[in-house]
């Protein structure tokens, strides 16, 4: 396998019968397999094998589906390629020597490249949305608390969620039906997704459907991009969809109050690994601060450093109200603007990246340009809102991906309108 | 550059915090990399105070005892135990 797709290849059967009986299914690295080591891309837990499933993989098993290997991603899902990845980068399979996107780049490449029939990732600030948009296949980010995240190792939980990756919106879908609902393991889940059927939401049926456009994530982005999008917005007018334009004056500060967040609860979720009870060690020379400095050293990439250190920067004493607190503000404001969007809109719609698909290597330099091209996944986050990404076609040859947002728990409006494109 | 511009010390002060060794060479990069990343925060001073309305209720359960994992699972991946504990650098 060529592409890098995955960091460790298995075959973990499932039920005999069910709803995915037959399909093949990659896990991202991120998400426990009991027996299976589940690396979150990293040194630090190379060797690391849960002693527990995850809900979503306990789930798939029993609807009969076959894990066949867990997906290479960013370090602790830091990242937009999945270059930062201690397993090396993986090829993006729609458009080779390109990024296939992150964090969950391996997921969405493997059903890119045939290598699974479905997929999951995690999306924090778009790590489903972007390797679907690069990938040219379809990833859901559902609404805050739809889908249990237990089992899924933390990285920023007040923004993350599960969730799946298929070549058509109509298969996403049944995979989304299978995660979906509440979990007694995880308090933030919620009762809406309890015996969902998004998947007979997939008839394609857009006619009357009110689409806002919101301009602040039209500025900027590149031009082919933006070509590619009005296209595929064009074929749903055709489907008797309407177009018109809305604002969304807060997403301006969008990028900087998901990085503060993030970061912040990355620098104390990832404080546990210590290298005593898992994960690298440190060795027992010196004391305890010197041996886990020591563990957390080696056993961390520079994304993950970064972060951790920015987080710990920004809830430090004299900082916490300067960015954590103004951070908290600027998200209230989001999600006020996107209530007020989706009030005079079914969905709302946007390229879902910026940008086509980097060249492998192009971007790892300046991390500042990296966080940019989050731009228009993050706002979605801050506001616990569904989105969908599906294929809207090519710019230069390159996938380019359409976002659609929707209110909370609003997944079947999403899935409908997205089948209307694949 | 922002008024907090960030100095090697401020760096290596944080990453004491943050329990991470770094080489010098690190630190140098670090401090670069984060001033540009912490001016670009600074915008985050334009954002007015906003009214958060909360819709949260806390989620309730029983105290009840149930299976947990057993403690060969749980250390398992411990690079060293003994007796049944986790064992852990010195103190101090």
């Amino acid at each position: 396998m060529s592409e890098n797709i995955f960091i460790t290849e298995a075959e973990i059967a499932g039920d005999a019968e069910g709803p995915l009986a037959g399909k093949t299914v990659a896990v991202k690295d991120n998400i426990s397999t009991d027996g299976v080591r589940t690396t979150c891309g990293s040194r630090m837990l190379e060797e690391y094998v849960p002693p527990y499933d995850a809900t979503v993989v306990s789930r798939v098993k029993d609807a009969g589906a076959t894990i066949v290997g867990k997906a290479n991603m960013d370090e602790f899902g830091m990242g937009t390629t999945t270059e930062t990845s201690y397993f090396g980068p993986t090829d993006n399979p729609a458009a080779p020597g390109h990024v296939p996107g992150g964090s969950s780049g391996g997921s969405a490449a493997a059903v890119a490249a045939g290598e699974a029939d479905l997929a999951l990732g995690s999306d924090t600030g778009g790590s489903v949305r972007c390797p679907a948009a690069f990938c040219g296949v379809v990833g859901i980010k559902p609404t805050y608390g739809l889908v249990s995240r237990y089992g899924l190792v933390a990285y920023a939980n007040s923004l993350e969620q599960i969730g799946p990756f298929a070549p058509t919106v109509e298969e996403a879908a049944e995979l989304l039906d299978v995660i979906a609902g509440s979990d007694e393991r995880d308090a933030t889940t919620r009762t809406e997704g309890d015996d969902s059927n998004y998947a007979a939401a997939a008839d394609g049926d857009v006619d009357g459907l009110s689409i806002g456009v919101p301009t602040e994530l039209l500025e900027g982005a590149d031009e082919g991009v933006v070509e590619t999008f009005w296209d595929a917005i064009a074929r749903l007018e055709d489907q008797g969809a309407t177009t018109h334009e809305v604002s969304l004056p807060s997403v301006e500060h969008a990028v900087e109050a998901y990085y503060v967040i993030a970061m912040s609860e990355a620098s104390s979720n990832l404080a546990r690994f210590d290298g005593v009870r898992y994960g690298h060690s440190g060795g027992y020379d010196g004391n305890w601060n010197e041996t886990f400095g020591r563990a957390r050293e080696e056993g961390f990439g520079d994304e993950v450093k970064r972060r951790i250190l920015l987080g710990t920067y920004a809830l430090s004493a004299g900082y916490h109200d300067k960015y954590y607190k103004k951070a908290q503000d600027a998200r209230a404001w989001v999600k006020q603007d996107f209530d007020e969007a989706l009030s005079e809109a079914d969905v709302l719609a946007s390229p879902t990246m910026p940008v086509p698909p980097f060249e492998l290597g192009e971007s790892l330099d300046d991390p500042l340009q990296m966080y940019l091209a989050d731009a228009n996944t993050v706002p979605v986050n801050l506001a616990d809102l569904p989105a969908i990404s599906v294929p809207a076609g090519e710019a230069d040859g390159l996938p380019v991906g359409l976002q659609l947002v929707g209110p909370a728990f609003g997944e079947k409006r999403l899935i409908r309108a997205g089948s209307a494109l694949a | 550059m922002s008024d907090d511009a960030v100095n090697p010390e401020e760096v290596r002060h944080v990453a004491a915090l943050a329990r991470i060794d770094l080489e010098d060479a690190e630190v140098d990069r670090f401090a670069d990399q984060f001033a540009d990343i912490l001016e670009y925060f600074e915008t985050l001073d334009s954002v007015p105070e906003v009214e958060r309305d909360v819709d949260l209720a806390n989620v309730m359960r029983p105290d009840e005892e149930h299976d947990c994992l057993d403690s060969e699972d749980a250390l398992r991946n411990a690079p060293e135990s003994e007796d049944g504990y986790f064992k852990g650098p010195n103190v101090s």
